[in-house]
């Protein structure tokens, strides 16, 4: 961190509530077409309801396609954010501070975006809340706990709502900020939110507490929500899903999606707010290092998924293998899923210069994504794809029209919330911010000038 | 008597740190000062005690509900409709412990907010006695007592180089 921009508090509210007091044309040209993508996704959905799922591409054997390969990637994401936030505040990582929060709202609105999907998915939404909840009293009807797809709810509601609880308290003392530089409808708005807090020594040891405690709390629960989403997969008995490894590699997996995702995020934060200032190539540095490790983390798990169907040798993975790697269309989607997540990105992210790079961040970011995107895809079509004895009814996967517009506009779904979360609130944590200015002191050693940081 | 609200607006730390002190040498108890930023300073940064409160105690009380939930949901529901599978037990654990550790989690973030708002003394209706420069780096010095201890207390705030005195209507 050799990089140091010195602003006033003044300027530090002024660059940072801008965007939320006030509204540029710029919010328009990107909020109107996130809006109508998203209109068309519900229209797409409210389509799909109306005539059934039969609209879709889905038919025997393959009975799980885009919308569940969607899910299980917006699940993904959304770990990026709790990860990033919670383990660098318990670490004390200096350069967390402009990043946390867009981190966080990433979180949520992925996560709401992913829990959509498998609502979509049942053809009959409304019918979805009889394995969920246990309301039927008068029939004596509960759900099964024993199947994963109760635990799934569960994890993901005590996840979005961990994660939500931990933007919001966060959220409190710049929402006191906002509503001291604000007048009219936002005063009395953000007056409301803040709940009235003035920032006394107190509230201020309970805030920095409360961002440690629930980082601690919240990180066993992001651990649990991607394992027990890998498990919808390997307590089931289809071959290369019933795989013992599934819950590491799917938790380092969204890991390495969703912090790529994070970086995607700080750049359009950065080009769009005009964040230069405090997102600096620095903090894509540091990231990028990160990226480093968890992205071969990653592969390692890869890996092991390979070689355990090999040496296991068991006929049905084997076959499974076999589809991924030597059939149409699944081959090519294969290659293109390994160089995309991993043989472009990673072995260039070990260049200091592509890692400080802001464009090439971008990119490879974007392309770790697509690749992620695709292994959801490969590890749940084939599997089902194979032929196996006893099935009758044969017909390929082709996705529709009808889930191509729902996987698009859920991208669109999670830019339009992240995007409207901005304008109503500073995605950039200002008291954060402000800390950091004041620890922050040059300390000269030898001839060089480097900046220390202070800390209790 | 009287309860009188006094704040010494200073435009820096040292200055507020200062004033505190000089506060508290005056004979202003330290439960009649507070002092407010619009960022987290070290604690003791204004010579103020640490805060005692018991926001450890929250999440356990809600780790022991939610898990307390969750084996109500998953013991309950399996008993009230058993499902024989093969000899096995009606209650599955392994499954139920899945459940329950989300229930615990859940139990526990909740009751962690909770107890950060409430440790916080918020929500407030009302702001009393505040100054929106504080959000632009200016450090609030907050006295409430009685008459004559916030009148010795306005005389610091002037000798201390406090840069604006407010007071808030007095009541009784």
């Amino acid at each position: 961190m050799q990089e140091r921009h010195v602003l006033t508090e003044r300027e530090i509210n002024r660059d940072l509530l801008g965007f939320s007091l006030t509204t540029p044309r710029n919010f328009w040209l990107a909020a109107i077409p996130l809006g109508l993508m998203v209109a068309l996704m519900f229209s797409a959905v409210g389509y799909m309801i109306y005539w059934g799922i039969g609209v879709t591409g889905l038919n025997r054997p393959v009975m799980w396609g885009f919308m569940i390969t969607n899910f299980v990637f917006w699940v993904g994401i959304s770990h990026a954010g709790v990860m990033i936030s919670a383990i660098l505040r318990l670490s004390h990582a200096e350069w967390r501070r402009p990043i946390t929060r867009a981190a966080e709202v990433l979180t949520v609105f992925a996560l709401a975006t992913a829990a959509l999907f498998p609502l979509i998915h049942t053809g009959r939404p409304w019918r979805a809340i009889y394995w969920v909840f246990p309301y039927d009293f008068s029939r004596g009807i509960w759900p099964a706990v024993r199947s994963p797809l109760i635990w799934d709810p569960s994890a993901i509601f005590t996840y979005l709502t961990g994660s939500s609880l931990f933007v919001f308290v966060a959220l409190i003392p710049d929402l006191a900020v906002a509503r001291d530089n604000s007048v009219g409808w936002r005063r009395t708005f953000y007056g409301l939110l803040s709940l009235g807090y003035r920032g006394t020594t107190r509230q201020w040891r309970l805030q920095l507490l409360a961002g440690i405690l629930l980082s601690a709390l919240i990180l066993p629960v992001f651990v649990s929500v991607h394992s027990i989403v890998s498990w919808d997969f390997g307590m089931s008995l289809v071959p290369a899903w019933h795989v013992t490894i599934f819950a590491p590699y799917f938790v380092i997996g969204a890991v390495h999606s969703g912090v790529s995702a994070v970086v995607a995020l700080m750049v359009l934060l950065r080009w769009a707010f005009h964040l230069q200032a405090y997102l600096t190539p620095d903090h894509f540095d540091a990231i990028g290092r990160l990226l480093i490790a968890v992205g071969n983390t990653w592969f390692y798990f890869f890996w092991l998924d390979f070689f355990f169907a090999l040496l296991a040798r068991e006929p049905d993975e084997v076959a499974v293998w076999e589809l991924r790697l030597f059939h149409w269309p699944y081959n090519v989607l294969f290659a293109i899923f390994l160089i995309t997540a991993y043989f472009i990105p990673v072995p260039l992210w070990l260049f200091r210069r592509v890692r400080r790079s802001i464009p090439l961040m971008l990119l490879t970011s974007i392309s770790v994504n697509i690749g992620m995107w695709l292994e959801r895809f490969l590890i749940i079509i084939p599997g089902l794809q194979w032929k196996q004895p006893l099935t009758f009814n044969w017909f390929g996967y082709r996705p529709s029209i009808v889930e191509i517009i729902l996987v698009t506009g859920s991208f669109a779904l999670v830019a339009f919330g992240v995007l409207m979360f901005s304008k109503f609130f500073p995605i950039i944590p200002l008291f954060d911010i402000k800390e950091g200015q004041k620890l922050r002191h040059d300390l000269r050693i030898g001839h060089r000038q480097v900046p220390g940081v202070i800390r209790e | 008597m009287t309860i009188r609200h006094l704040l010494g607006l200073y435009p820096d730390a040292e200055r507020a740190a200062n004033g505190a002190d000089a506060l508290r040498q005056a004979g202003v108890p330290q439960s009649s000062i507070e002092v407010l930023t619009d960022t987290p300073y070290p604690e003791g940064a204004f010579g103020e005690p640490p805060a005692q409160h018991r926001l450890f105690v929250f999440p356990f009380i809600g780790a022991a509900c939610g898990f307390a939930v969750g084996l109500l949901l998953t013991a309950g529901t399996q008993l009230a409709y058993p499902m024989p599978t093969g000899g096995k037990p009606i209650l599955s654990v392994p499954a139920m412990i899945i459940i329950m550790y989300e229930g615990t989690m859940l139990g526990a973030i909740i009751m962690t907010v909770l107890g950060i708002i409430f440790e916080s003394r918020l929500p407030r209706a009302r702001l009393g006695t505040y100054d929106p420069r504080i959000s632009e780096g200016y450090v609030g010095v907050l006295v409430v007592d009685e008459d004559p201890v916030v009148g010795r207390a306005e005389q610091v705030f002037r000798q201390s180089g406090a840069e604006v005195i407010r007071e808030r209507e007095p009541e009784d």
